[in-house]
């Protein structure tokens, strides 16, 4: 009954290739056709690493070491480069977290969207009215004189709502969105968090959204991958993550948000301790140092994933359990 | 900030507010139309014609610049070397900065094992003086104009390949060139379309002063009798045969002189406004 998945991440590992240090170990989720998944993570957890491979442009130095990235029955590692290009922007698309320097400050906004025509499908008569259509649609207000204007002449929110309109312009069938609201204001980010979820709704495109905030994804997304330490600790559908959450660092993590709810003036709670390195962690679980819960075990194996209905949890002692 | 006069405000306008480069335009655009002049035969005399009766004559209203040795029409040959100057200067510049740019930009971005190779070749050429290197190659091709071209050509290939180089490796790293990868252009795309006039503003104040380099390296070769032979006129050799007529014909040496001096300042005047106007945060309001 289960639609085969659009995107399939099976076992991926990314490591530094001179002085292997693992970066990314053992990842794996699937996207099914018209579903948003979110990964959460902090900073150095993976998450923008395994968004990378995906597009095969992680950075030198960087390489993956074990794992296949199925997209449509095609596995992404060992397309040519050419192929994985015709991909890229076509089939699967990415928005950047600073907007400020993500246009060319030498090129007019409308050439600067043709382009990505060009790069594909060749400009033919339509593409000027593609692009028009896809700036008003992401709120540009006046489409003339902005494809006429330069990046300078653009607010921040501005120019990554003409990053969404360059990435959605081909119509890929995934997004990959890597923290694009981190640099704005809130309440520039609810408008961008609006546009894209209803841009991807009325194209029925799957989305990978991956950001370090738990309370963005809440509303956007429908499943979940935490990551910690270069793992997956635990995944599930929204709703299963925020009201049960059974790995200990997710509910650290959830504890941690600030509420709206909450009458005392309480302090928020913060997990304790630094995040290990991925490679530090070796032969443990690699919140083992910060957790409450951890008895000897944790710091002598690694937890596997447990499989629990339309849920993942890599704990050996999972909150919800005796 | 955004309305319609402040847009109109192009790098030509920046370039007309700075004076070095006005005048310099101008002394350019002088010495180019006396080229041209020369090109279509708009010169007074044939310049290689010898007029026997009138040896070594004063500036007069026939033979404006005066007569060398020979008789023959120093303002005639003066036209004539100024535009083999600018001839063998262009050639020679645009073979640079059509090699050297092709490869420092792709040294640049491509990196690796490629730009090592690049750079430490560039490294040597410049470890040799410009006049001694393009002697050494002028000497070993032969004395033709485009020989001396070729040479002068190759010996400035360095400095485009640095100037070009270098904003390539900031330029490659910002977020609107990933961007470009992440949406599939092809790197030939983003080499010409994206990278290349983000580098451009350096790489056109660079042709500005190397053509005048170029225009002293040629003089140089004709003085030292490696370039232009004799009796085809070019202002390095016209200078080096006046030299031991200057005590009593100072003509033969200061009109040929004087050409070099104001094709060579007027360039750098040009690349130095050039430099202004392209550069944002050197305009003066």
């Amino acid at each position: 009954m289960t639609p085969q998945p659009l995107l399939s991440v099976t076992n991926l590992g990314i490591s530094t290739v001179q002085d292997p240090r693992t970066l990314v170990n053992n990842v794996s989720f699937d996207i099914n056709p018209g579903e948003a998944v979110g990964v959460v993570g902090e900073s150095g957890s993976g998450k923008t690493l395994s968004a990378l491979s995906i597009l095969g442009l992680l950075p030198r130095g960087v390489g993956v070491v074990s794992g296949e990235i199925l997209f449509n029955g095609k596995n992404l590692l060992t397309l040519k480069p050419e192929e994985l290009r015709q991909i890229r922007g076509n089939e699967i698309a990415m928005i950047y977290q600073d907007p400020m320097t993500a246009l060319n400050p030498v090129m007019k906004l409308g050439k600067q969207l043709l382009e990505v025509i060009a790069s594909h499908d060749g400009i033919n008569g339509q593409s000027d009215d593609r692009v028009r259509a896809l700036l008003s649609e992401v709120g540009i207000p006046d489409v003339n004189r902005a494809m006429e204007s330069y990046a300078h002449e653009f607010s921040g929110g501005m120019r990554q709502r003409i990053m969404i309109a360059m990435a959605l312009l081909l119509s890929p069938k995934l997004l990959i969105a890597d923290e694009p609201t981190t640099a704005l204001d809130v309440t520039i980010q609810q408008q961008i968090l609006a546009l894209v979820s209803d841009a991807r709704k009325k194209r029925d495109m799957s989305m990978l959204w991956i950001t370090h905030d738990l309370g963005v994804v809440a509303n956007l997304v429908n499943r979940l991958n935490v990551m910690y330490a270069g793992r997956i600790v635990e995944s599930g559908t929204v709703e299963e993550i925020f009201r049960r959450p059974k790995h200990p660092y997710t509910a650290g993590l959830l504890s941690s948000l600030p509420t709206s709810t909450g009458t005392n003036r309480e302090r928020l709670t913060s997990i304790s301790g630094v995040p290990e390195k991925p490679w530090l962690v070796g032969n443990s679980c690699g919140f083992a140092a910060r957790c409450s819960r951890a008895q000897s075990r944790c710091h002598n194996e690694i937890p596997l994933s447990v499989v629990k209905d339309d849920s993942t949890v890599a704990c050996f002692f999972p909150l919800g359990s005796k | 900030m955004r309305n319609k006069e402040e847009k109109a405000k192009g790098a030509l306008h920046y370039y007309l507010q700075s004076t070095s480069g006005v005048v310099g335009a101008v002394l350019v655009l002088i010495m180019v139309i006396v080229a041209i002049c020369s090109i279509f035969g708009f010169t007074p005399y044939d310049p290689v014609e010898q007029h026997i009766e009138d040896i070594l004559q004063g500036p007069s209203a026939h033979f404006w610049f005066g007569t060398d040795e020979f008789g023959r029409d120093v303002f005639s040959r003066t036209l004539e070397g100024m535009r083999r100057s600018l001839t063998v200067s262009i050639t020679a510049v645009s073979l640079a900065a059509t090699l050297g740019v092709s490869f420092g930009i792709l040294a640049g971005y491509v990196g690796k094992w490629f730009d090592q190779l690049v750079t430490r070749v560039s490294d040597v050429f410049f470890a040799f003086p410009a006049i001694l290197l393009a002697l050494a190659i002028v000497a070993s091709l032969g004395n033709d104009w485009y020989d001396t071209a070729l040479a002068i050509g190759v010996v400035y290939t360095p400095i485009f390949i640095r100037v070009a180089r270098g904003p390539v490796l900031t330029v490659k790293e910002m977020d609107y060139i990933k961007i470009s990868r992440v949406l599939g252009f092809s790197s030939f795309r983003i080499l010409r379309k994206h990278i290349f006039p983000n580098v451009f503003a350096p790489i056109v104040v660079q042709v500005a002063l190397s053509l005048s380099w170029a225009i002293l390296t040629e003089s140089g070769l004709s003085f030292l009798g490696l370039g232009t032979q004799p009796p085809t006129p070019s202002l390095g050799l016209m200078v080096s045969e006046a030299q031991p007529l200057a005590a009593f014909a100072w003509w033969t040496l200061v009109f040929p002189s004087l050409f070099i001096t104001i094709v060579v300042v007027g360039l750098n005047l040009v690349g130095d406004g050039l430099r202004d106007a392209l550069d944002p945060a050197r305009r003066s309001s």
